[in-house]
């Protein structure tokens, strides 16, 4: 969410649009007040600061939120963080859009970085699975764990595609 | 056009240039024209030193199968430099370039390859026969190298008889008959199961740890488990160059 805010501040509602117009369908379920009690959490841990709009009822989704300095370093760092501790797809996805958005990286540069990551992992668990020791039933957990990441690779290839054609084209992606 | 008689010994201990296997300087291979012009291969710089497992991926249309056909003199570049070991290739006659394929280079398939008609023993020594070899030469080296693909005991049988993993596994002994400078595999786990890949991909790893120089192109991303290093391939050019550490 925060790095929704990246490119610019928004009220409450923008806000809400921006996470639904990225997350497609996916974005449905996510209902209004779990985007306010985050800002509210977000807001006291000095990421966000809110100011009540000119002319407008003070409600939650009537203020403008802002990244704070400590909130913009939070962004950085989380775009560069290429962990992939669970097929958290929607975070990395969110990562690219927010990225584009706020031209804050290039998101092809960010694909490739994960594509990197995943192969050092897929690299080691398919080498675990070559040792000749490993015993059938352990080597299903391998052969689950390769073939977890031999998806994500895939997904991350049709990710670059995207990307590399919006740059092609010119086009600037994010609400 | 014109290039220098049979190479005698390795031509790997000849030249400044003994160290790399395969070097490749602005390599281009274009197909159609005008409007229709696609640069499968688009100026491409490669070294490939002696031992190394490499692998190159990419999605299908990407320009590395085109890659790897250049590599081996299976097709001409439309531009560019291509040296095996000391020799340059692009330029070289058919004939010459036919008998360096033949000494020097392994080739293995998605699709095997193998004579149906003949027994795995048979397919293997039909390389070294038609190099010249003595019949008798050429069936000792060809069991000698089903048992190092641990089929000693699959020698009679046909590749019918035989599993998808251990027909490829015959197609890479025969690649390597002629002890070749460079084996280069175009999608070699493309036809076969989780098990048979993982024969195949053993097989490869233990070729890796005897200094058998090797080009692998796969869209399959399990090749890293036996790769010291990965190119990533996008419309021709290379996207990605990465080198493993502390490859066993």
């Amino acid at each position: 969410m925060l790095a929704m805010l990246a490119k610019e501040p928004a009220h409450g509602y923008e806000l809400r649009s921006r996470m639904r117009d990225a997350l497609g369908p996916l974005g449905d379920a996510m209902n209004a007040g779990q985007i306010y009690v985050t800002l509210t959490r977000l807001a006291k841990a000095g990421l966000v600061t809110s100011e009540r709009a000119e002319g407008l009822p003070d409600r939650p989704d009537r203020r403008v939120y802002a990244l704070t300095p400590a909130g913009q370093q939070r962004v950085a760092a989380w775009l560069t963080e290429v962990s992939w501790p669970k097929p958290d797809l929607s975070e990395f996805h969110l990562k690219l859009v927010a990225a584009a958005a706020a031209r804050l990286a290039d998101p092809v540069a960010l694909v490739d970085g994960q594509r990197r990551e995943v192969l050092r992992r897929l690299r080691d668990a398919q080498r675990a699975a070559l040792e000749r020791s490993v015993d059938p039933v352990a080597g299903l957990l391998l052969e689950g764990v390769v073939l977890r990441l031999r998806a994500d690779l895939e997904w991350l290839e049709a990710c670059e595609r995207v990307w590399a054609e919006r740059d092609r084209t010119g086009r600037k992606a994010g609400a | 056009m014109t290039e220098r008689s049979e190479p005698r010994g390795h031509p790997r201990q000849a030249g400044v240039s003994a160290s790399m296997v395969l070097r490749a300087r602005g390599l281009t291979r274009q197909y159609g024209r005008d409007s229709g012009l696609v640069r499968a291969v688009d100026e491409v710089d490669l070294d490939v030193p002696t031992g190394q497992t490499l692998a190159i991926m990419g999605p299908s249309g990407c320009g590395k199968s085109t890659l790897l056909h250049l590599l081996g003199g299976l097709q001409r570049p439309t531009d560019g430099e291509i040296w095996l070991a000391d020799q340059r290739i692009d330029t070289m006659s058919e004939r010459a370039l036919a008998r360096l394929r033949r000494d020097h280079v392994g080739f293995v398939f998605q699709s095997f390859h193998l004579m149906d008609e003949l027994t795995a023993v048979e397919n293997v020594e039909l390389a070294a026969l038609l190099a010249g070899q003595s019949p008798r030469r050429a069936h000792r080296r060809a069991m000698y190298l089903l048992d190092r693909v641990g089929l000693a005991d699959r020698a009679r049988h046909l590749p019918v008889q035989l599993s998808g993993g251990q027909r490829q596994r015959v197609a890479i002994a025969r690649a390597l008959s002629n002890e070749p400078l460079v084996v280069l595999a175009d999608e070699p786990t493309g036809n076969l199961d989780s098990g048979a890949t993982l024969e195949v991909l053993r097989l490869f790893d233990e070729l890796r740890a005897a200094g058998q120089t090797l080009v692998v192109v796969t869209h399959d991303a399990r090749i890293a488990a036996v790769a010291d290093r990965m190119i990533s391939m996008r419309d021709g050019a290379f996207a990605d160059d990465s080198r493993f550490a502390g490859a066993a």
